[in-house]
């Protein structure tokens, strides 16, 4: 069936309607950013980079910012030895129970936000706060690095199925230790997708709000804070920085992932979309 | 003595691989699946109306105020009739997009095209409610593009919150539909045509029984996070939905037992549907 022109002219229109559909609203924002009117009036009057500079003075922006910062980085780290581990074990070993892994490791984003969120409030207020851990950066990072894991899981194991276990075998029929192995033959076939996990764990974590409204008791992350602020009219100039913010650096992770992964470039796509679920 | 070690690990693959399942399973089990045991066990638990306590003693009253409290079941349906809703919304939008990448975009656009798609899915979902309250408030973006129609926009209303649901979950569905229709050989459509079918008779015959299982892979993402999500309600609505309720009752009435009773509609309506999806073929779709 080759599609007729009208079919044609039609399909085009329709991808046009989604595609601004889909973009409108980041525009709305990137120019509500540079509105110089406090209140969010349409259309825009004037044009400032006067709240890009009251949004740094911000303490509290500043240390919501910070807090997102550190819990992504530990998040990232600890996802990035949880998952490289349970990818290597997945790809090169045979044993029982080894389907259950992959769906263990895609468990916390496949069920709905909310659930994963009270579950770990659960957790957090039975259990951790009776033996003295309270609500805060560790409880954050606990639940950050529990649904981060699988997109490390997901691109290291794609690397792994294309790269031959035989280069491992070879490294220790030469004499190199396991260790020596792991780091002359083993990294550098995985460093791409290390890095390209590593980012897109970074960016899923940066923006999460759902979960970690249930695991951060009243320490602010940057979606926190614009979340809580949502209802201060007079902090509206400034949540529209922070909301420019948060898009730049939740998409350049993103992007570059996309640009690094080359010709895993498919997991890729299929990661950062379950991922994006945060 | 790191030599000797190598070559016990060398020798002995079980106790690798034991090494290096030991750190994610155990944290996956002690994070994810302990919290879990938790919730489920909490929703057995209830709330001391006076102390404000939680009581540790296994009772069904949570489960009992959710079956005979009308409210509840009024929210859950409207839940499940919005994920529903917003599921057919995006199947609908998804597909002429999904079908011009698929069949008629040449290789270049269609890579642009899903990276224009995958981008703004990593925008901050949080940002994209934001802009979302932002357009659709009075006299707002919105109201402001429809004026020459003499239409008033949705506003916060349940209306407005379909249209951002639909507006969020749109991408999930895009890319599996796009995978879907990519997969099937251009022989099959014109062998259709061959055998004397129309265009649109190959399209009802071939092509959607074909991107069926994948139409279902999509719908899985655009019902769970419909059925999960309670700040798009909070933001852009005034209307409860089962997230609302379990949220409210984490975070303001300190019941969480009766929050994690609750939670068990999501995950019960989840298991049913991805067994059906299961049945459907959808999981080689995603």
């Amino acid at each position: 069936m080759t599609e007729s022109r009208l079919t044609r002219i039609l399909l085009r229109l329709g991808t046009a309607a989604v595609l601004v559909f889909i973009y409108f609203p980041l525009v709305v924002i990137a120019m509500y950013a540079f509105s110089d009117d406090v209140t969010q009036a349409w259309p825009i009057n004037g044009w400032t980079t006067h709240w890009f500079r009251a949004a740094w003075e911000d303490e509290d922006v500043r240390s919501a910012f910070l807090l997102s910062v550190k819990a992504a980085a530990l998040a990232t780290v600890i996802a990035l030895v949880l998952g490289t581990a349970a990818s290597l074990a997945v790809a090169r070993y045979r044993f029982f129970g080894r389907d259950a892994i992959s769906f263990l490791v895609i468990l916390p984003i496949a069920l709905p936000g909310i659930v994963t969120g009270i579950a770990l409030n659960a957790m957090i207020d039975t259990v951790f706060e009776p033996v003295g851990i309270s609500f805060g950066l560790f409880t954050i990072v606990v639940g950050h690095a529990t649904f981060c894991i699988v997109v490390v899981y997901n691109n290291v194991i794609a690397r792994l199925r294309r790269v031959s276990a035989s280069f491992e075998e070879a490294s220790s029929d030469l004499g190199a230790d396991a260790a020596t192995t792991f780091r002359k033959v083993t990294l550098p076939a995985l460093r791409t997708s290390l890095l390209a996990g590593g980012l897109l764990a970074f960016g899923l974590s940066f923006d999460e709000v759902i979960v970690t409204i249930f695991t951060a008791g009243s320490d602010q992350t940057l979606p926190i804070w614009i979340f809580t602020n949502l209802a201060r009219p007079n902090q509206l100039p400034i949540i529209n920085v922070v909301a420019l913010i948060v898009i730049v650096i939740s998409i350049i992770p993103v992007w570059l992932a996309q640009r690094l992964a080359g010709a895993d470039d498919e997991t890729t796509k299929r990661t950062a979309q379950i991922a994006g679920a945060g | 003595m790191t030599r000797r070690a190598s070559a016990f690990l060398w020798r002995h693959p079980r106790v690798r691989l034991g090494g290096l399942l030991a750190g994610p399973v155990g944290w996956l089990v002690l994070a994810y699946l302990g919290s879990l045991a938790v919730m489920l066990l909490s929703a057995f638990w209830r709330l001391d109306p006076f102390t404000a306590e939680v009581v540790r003693e296994p009772t069904l009253h949570n489960f009992q105020r959710l079956v005979e409290e009308p409210v509840y079941r009024t929210i859950a349906l409207r839940t499940i009739t919005m994920a529903a809703v917003v599921t057919v919304t995006c199947a609908l939008l998804a597909f002429p997009i999904a079908y011009y990448m698929a069949r008629v975009a040449s290789a270049r656009t269609r890579n642009i095209l899903i990276v224009a798609i995958l981008i703004p899915l990593w925008a901050s979902y949080l940002v994209k409610v934001y802009a979302w309250r932002v357009i659709l408030s009075q006299d707002g973006v919105l109201d402001w593009v429809l004026s020459p129609l003499h239409i008033d926009g949705p506003g916060y209303s349940l209306t407005g919150t379909w249209l951002v649901f639909t507006y969020l979950w749109l991408p999930y569905m895009i890319i599996p539909v796009y995978a879907g229709l990519e997969r099937i050989p251009r022989s099959l459509l014109e062998a259709s045509s061959d055998l004397g079918a129309r265009s649109g008779r190959t399209f009802l015959k071939v092509v959607l029984p074909l991107v069926f299982p994948a139409l279902v892979a999509g719908s899985i993402f655009t019902f769970s996070l419909t059925l999960g999500d309670y700040i798009t309600p909070e933001v852009v609505s005034s209307t409860q939905f089962i997230g609302n309720v379990i949220y409210d009752n984490v975070g303001v009435a300190n019941n969480l037992p009766f929050a994690a009773a609750f939670a068990f509609v999501p995950i019960g309506v989840m298991v049913v549907y991805l067994l059906l999806a299961r049945r459907a073929g959808a999981f080689e779709n995603l």
